[in-house]
């Protein structure tokens, strides 16, 4: 074979892999369409029961404040059975509502649609993910060059999270619509708007901080994307949990919807964990961002747009962190500052790439940019 | 208080306790849990300097006013990052001052060009900084304090805590406890026996975590101020063969910190670019990308040094005491040869460095012959030409930019001008372009602009026996620059505490567990277990559950009947419930 002649076949195999890669991401976008109509059936057929489990738990619990009745009595049934460990009471300084049901509301049709959108989520997630992979494998390098790949594999790694946790058996379910819908649209973004055809770019760097650094850099991304879709619900569920024990009757949509999530103090205890829990990875980001930039640019720190990005999306983490430990910050100001927080992440990623230029711009010049710096 | 905690759980619970008697018990138990600050309700400040002084100490070191200094760091960044800084990008700002006649002053003023140093920000990060440490030293003496102590003593009364169990077992109290004490050890708690019961704590490394990361944040930071403030960092562009000697006067563009003192700060050193190398893949969707690229150089430290050899990678930079020469750049320097009208030789062989324009090396730039020059008329000019080149030509038809970045098939394109370059005026100008205003084009056969394509060994003959231009052929070269921040490992060390204080401060939690084992008005021993901690969490009961499921087994049930009227109830307050409630109701 002639040297031209394997060149050629290369070439063709990579193409062939980058289309494979396309079809596969457009195959995801199919399922998860799928995926997201099945998360809407599982809310229709849930919205049919009519539970009002929230409603009920508050109303009673302030019945039980006016009347703070007698002590209950709780005993053991010592002696007959012998208990495995011994009951441990637990006693909660938040209000005692409980978990909604989820978005099924305890019908079983609904838990049916429910689970066909979570089979249909995890073959989505094995497209994708295959189409990030074949990306990979057609340009020869780590698959985050440019905003194209970077999309699809935030994406991928945002439903992968949701999908451990999931397998993990947290209560998470409630996630699967929000997280549908977005990513849809964020694939839709990416194959429209910042599509970039697989080509040579240069992998300026020959660093294994490129994989370091930017692999935690999307994970960080997908776990506060996960965080803040929390921290919303939590804003409405809180909302609508002050109406209720206000003695407020809230809308017939918010509360047959609202009603079925987990309780307003779970949610912030689940979007706070998410978020604490990452906080140190994105810490180590910047600091290997540091350090390959001493490397690379011969200056650990110089302000430029996205290192400043990642430094005021750090700080903005910092300040929920805090806010949550200070009075008069706990709840809602502490979750607005969560959103704000990820604001500053979107923008990082969205705004910094494309308004501001920067030694980053991957958005149009993919990693070619270094050539600006020299190569 | 020997008399109220020997009495039994029933009959504790059957009276009514004084809520602040109660309160107070568990306040006691859950006192210092951290090292975190009462938050203090606004107190008007009492009369006098020293009041006042307090009085604002107190608030600036008080957490509302540090969150609020977060905040305030985190949004007077953004300017930096939106409008052109300075420090980054000098030229940008120039023009951002060409384009905005009114902006500019008002930006000026601010310090917006350079935000990171302006007096605004530095007194948002210094207050902050100063509140950090005002919180901090305060922090740590009360942890050193923790450390030496004890876990508190056991409430009177457990059962109001959030996390709580109780049996009666035939096992005698003294037993009990111990088994606790051993049960708690093994679990690394640390553990006080006293009185009837048994008090642990665990998680010390939430609150070590917490003080570790904020004294590496200041450490971090004093370190990267430190470094601003004595860096310096200069970029010089080296032919092969050429050298370099550190003086300031040797760079061609030169940054410092505010405090570096070039006279006797630039590390004395030498270097010599022997040769650099530059290889790219040749086949494949990545041909052109870069494998390698190597400068070789000869060094030498210090004024009279023995020479060394090394050889610089990107990524890789030469270390001298403390500086670092990286290397950031390449490009080609074709060599010119030019003659004036008579013939006279006026630049022999010359390597002009230009400068590269993508990843092929398609490089941009200017020659500029200033001395010696003379016309076909005798005259004194100088000549100018626009020069682009093309390490790989395509071929004709194929465009001019390069299709390969290392040297294939070289083809340099000159455009022609003569009359005066402007290098004489003072004003100091880019040596990669031209300032056309006092410059003539020559004109070819058909009145238009001058320009040729050169092979290497080409001669180009200006219009009108101007003269000639012979491309004899290309050297490459390499762009350097050469740092030094002081303090970067300082800052690097920094930054890894921080991570792992990080991590301590927000995985670790921080809980204390009781165990009281008492004899009952019966006879039987009654245990109690009791957790709390720092936050509320759902890992507290759980662990309270797993150690009262090892003791339980070490102290078994009393086989006494379930009707016995000495089972200990639980006293209830509205929001308690059971986990698991076997048996709740009969």
């Amino acid at each position: 074979m002639t040297l031209a002649a394997a060149t050629e076949l290369a070439t063709a195999t990579n193409e062939h892999l980058a289309n494979v890669s396309n079809t596969l991401i457009y195959s995801a976008m199919a399922v998860y369409t799928l995926a997201f109509f099945a998360h809407i059936a599982e809310w229709l057929f849930g919205s049919r029961s009519k539970v009002g489990r929230t409603a009920a738990a508050l109303t009673a619990d302030v019945a039980g404040k006016s009347a703070s009745g007698p002590p209950v009595t709780v005993r053991k049934a010592g002696g007959t059975a012998v208990l495995e460990r011994p009951a441990v009471v637990v006693r909660s300084g938040f209000r005692d509502v409980p978990d909604g049901p989820g978005a099924h509301g305890g019908t079983e049709k609904g838990d049916l649609y429910g689970r066909i959108a979570i089979a249909l989520t995890v073959l989505a997630f094995a497209l994708e993910a295959g189409g990030v992979l074949a990306r990979a494998l057609s340009v020869k390098r780590a698959p985050w060059g440019n905003m194209y790949e970077f999309n699809i594999t935030f994406t991928t790694v945002a439903v992968g999270v949701y999908l451990v946790l999931l397998a993990l058996k947290k209560n998470i379910r409630w996630l699967g619509l929000p997280l549908a819908t977005t990513v849809l649209l964020d694939l839709g973004l990416a194959v429209t708007v910042l599509y970039t055809a697989s080509d040579q770019l240069v992998p300026a760097l020959h660093s294994y901080w490129l994989y370091i650094h930017v692999s935690t850099a999307i994970f960080c991304g997908a776990v506060f994307y996960v965080g803040a879709v929390g921290t919303i619900l939590y804003l409405f569920k809180d909302n609508f949990e002050n109406k209720l024990a206000s003695g407020g009757t809230p809308g017939r949509f918010a509360s047959s919807v609202l009603d079925r999530l987990p309780a307003a103090a779970s949610l912030d205890k689940f979007a706070y964990r998410v978020n604490a829990a990452v906080f140190p990875l994105w810490t180590f980001t910047i600091i290997a961002g540091a350090i390959w930039a001493g490397d690379a640019w011969g200056r650990y720190w110089g302000w430029d747009p996205k290192e400043t990005w990642s430094f005021i999306t750090w700080v903005a983490y910092a300040c929920y962190l805090h806010a949550r430990a200070t009075a008069g910050w706990k709840g809602r100001k502490a979750a607005y500052l969560a959103l704000v927080a990820f604001g500053c992440w979107l923008f990082n990623y969205y705004g910094v790439n494309i308004f501001v230029s920067g030694k980053h711009s991957y958005a149009d010049v993919g990693l070619g940019v270094l050539q600006s710096a020299g190569f | 208080m020997s008399t109220t905690s020997k009495s039994t759980p029933a009959t504790a619970s059957g009276e009514q306790p004084k809520a602040e008697g109660g309160d107070q018990d568990l306040g006691a138990a859950g006192s210092q849990l951290s090292t975190a600050p009462a938050e203090e309700a606004p107190n008007l400040p009492s009369l006098g300097v020293i009041g006042w002084t307090r009085w604002f100490w107190r608030q600036l070191t008080s957490m509302r006013v540090a969150l609020i200094l977060l905040l305030l760091v985190s949004l007077g960044a953004i300017p930096g990052s939106l409008i052109p800084q300075d420090g980054i990008d000098a030229v940008k700002v120039e023009e951002f001052r060409a384009n905005h006649d009114l902006l500019a002053p008002v930006y000026d003023k601010l310090g917006l060009f350079h935000v990171y140093s302006s007096v605004w920000f530095s007194a948002i990060y210094i207050l902050l900084f100063v509140s950090l440490i005002g919180c901090i030293v305060p922090r740590t003496w009360q942890f050193v304090g923790q450390l030496r102590g004890r876990p508190p003593r056991a409430p009177r009364r457990l059962d109001r805590l959030p996390a709580y169990t109780t049996w009666r077992t035939g096992a005698e109290p003294e037993e009990v406890r111990e088994a606790a004490r051993k049960l708690l050890r093994r679990r690394r708690f640390r553990v006080e026996a006293a009185g009837d019961a048994v008090a642990a704590e665990k998680g010390y490394l939430r609150e070590a975590g917490n003080l570790a990361f904020h004294i590496a944040l200041i450490v971090l930071l004093t370190a990267f101020a430190w470094g601003q403030l004595f860096k310096y960092e200069g970029n010089k562009l080296i032919l092969e063969g050429d050298g370099f000697s550190n003086t300031l006067t040797q760079y061609d563009d030169f940054k410092s910190g505010n405090l570096f003192d070039a006279d006797d700060d630039l590390t004395p050193f030498s270097f010599t670019l022997k040769d650099f190398h530059g290889t790219y893949e040749a086949t494949g969707p990545n041909r052109g990308t870069p494998r390698i690229y190597e400068a070789k150089v000869t060094y030498t430290e210090g004024a009279e040094g023995t020479e060394k050899s090394k050889t610089i990678e990107v990524n890789k930079p030469l270390h001298i005491d403390g500086s670092k020469v990286y290397l950031v750049s390449h490009g080609y320097a074709p060599i010119l040869t030019v003659k004036d009208a008579k013939g006279d030789v006026v630049m022999d062989k010359q390597a002009v460095a230009l400068l590269p324009l993508d990843g092929n090396v398609t490089s941009s730039g200017a020659v500029k012959v200033m001395d010696g020059y003379r016309n076909a008329k005798g005259e004194k000019e100088q000549l100018g030409f626009n020069a682009f080149f093309l390490p790989t030509y395509g071929g004709t038809g194929s465009g001019m930019q390069s299709t390969f970045p290392a040297l294939v098939n070289p083809m340099l394109a000159l455009s022609a001008y003569h009359g005066d370059l402007g290098v004489d005026a003072g004003i100091p100008q880019s040596v990669y372009q031209l300032d056309k205003t006092n410059l003539k084009e020559f004109k070819d056969s058909d009145g238009k602009l001058f320009k040729q394509q050169l092979k290497v060994g080409d001669t180009m003959t200006l219009p009108n026996g101007a003269g000639s231009v012979t491309f004899n052929g290309v050297q490459e070269w390499a762009g350097f620059q050469v740092t030094q921040q002081p303090g970067s490992g300082w800052a690097l060390g920094g930054a890894v505490v921080a991570i792992f204080g990080l991590a301590g401060s927000l995985f670790v939690q921080r809980r204390r567990v009781w165990v009281r084992a008492v004899r009952g008005a019966d006879g039987v021993t009654v245990v109690e277990m009791a957790g709390l901690g720092r936050s509320e969490s759902a890992k507290v009961p759980e662990e309270l559950g797993d150690l009262a499921g090892v003791l339980y087994d070490q102290a078994p049930p009393a086989p006494d009947g379930p009707e016995n009227d000495d089972t200990p109830d639980t006293p209830d307050t509205p929001d308690t419930h059971v986990v698991p409630a076997e048996g709740a109701e009969k």
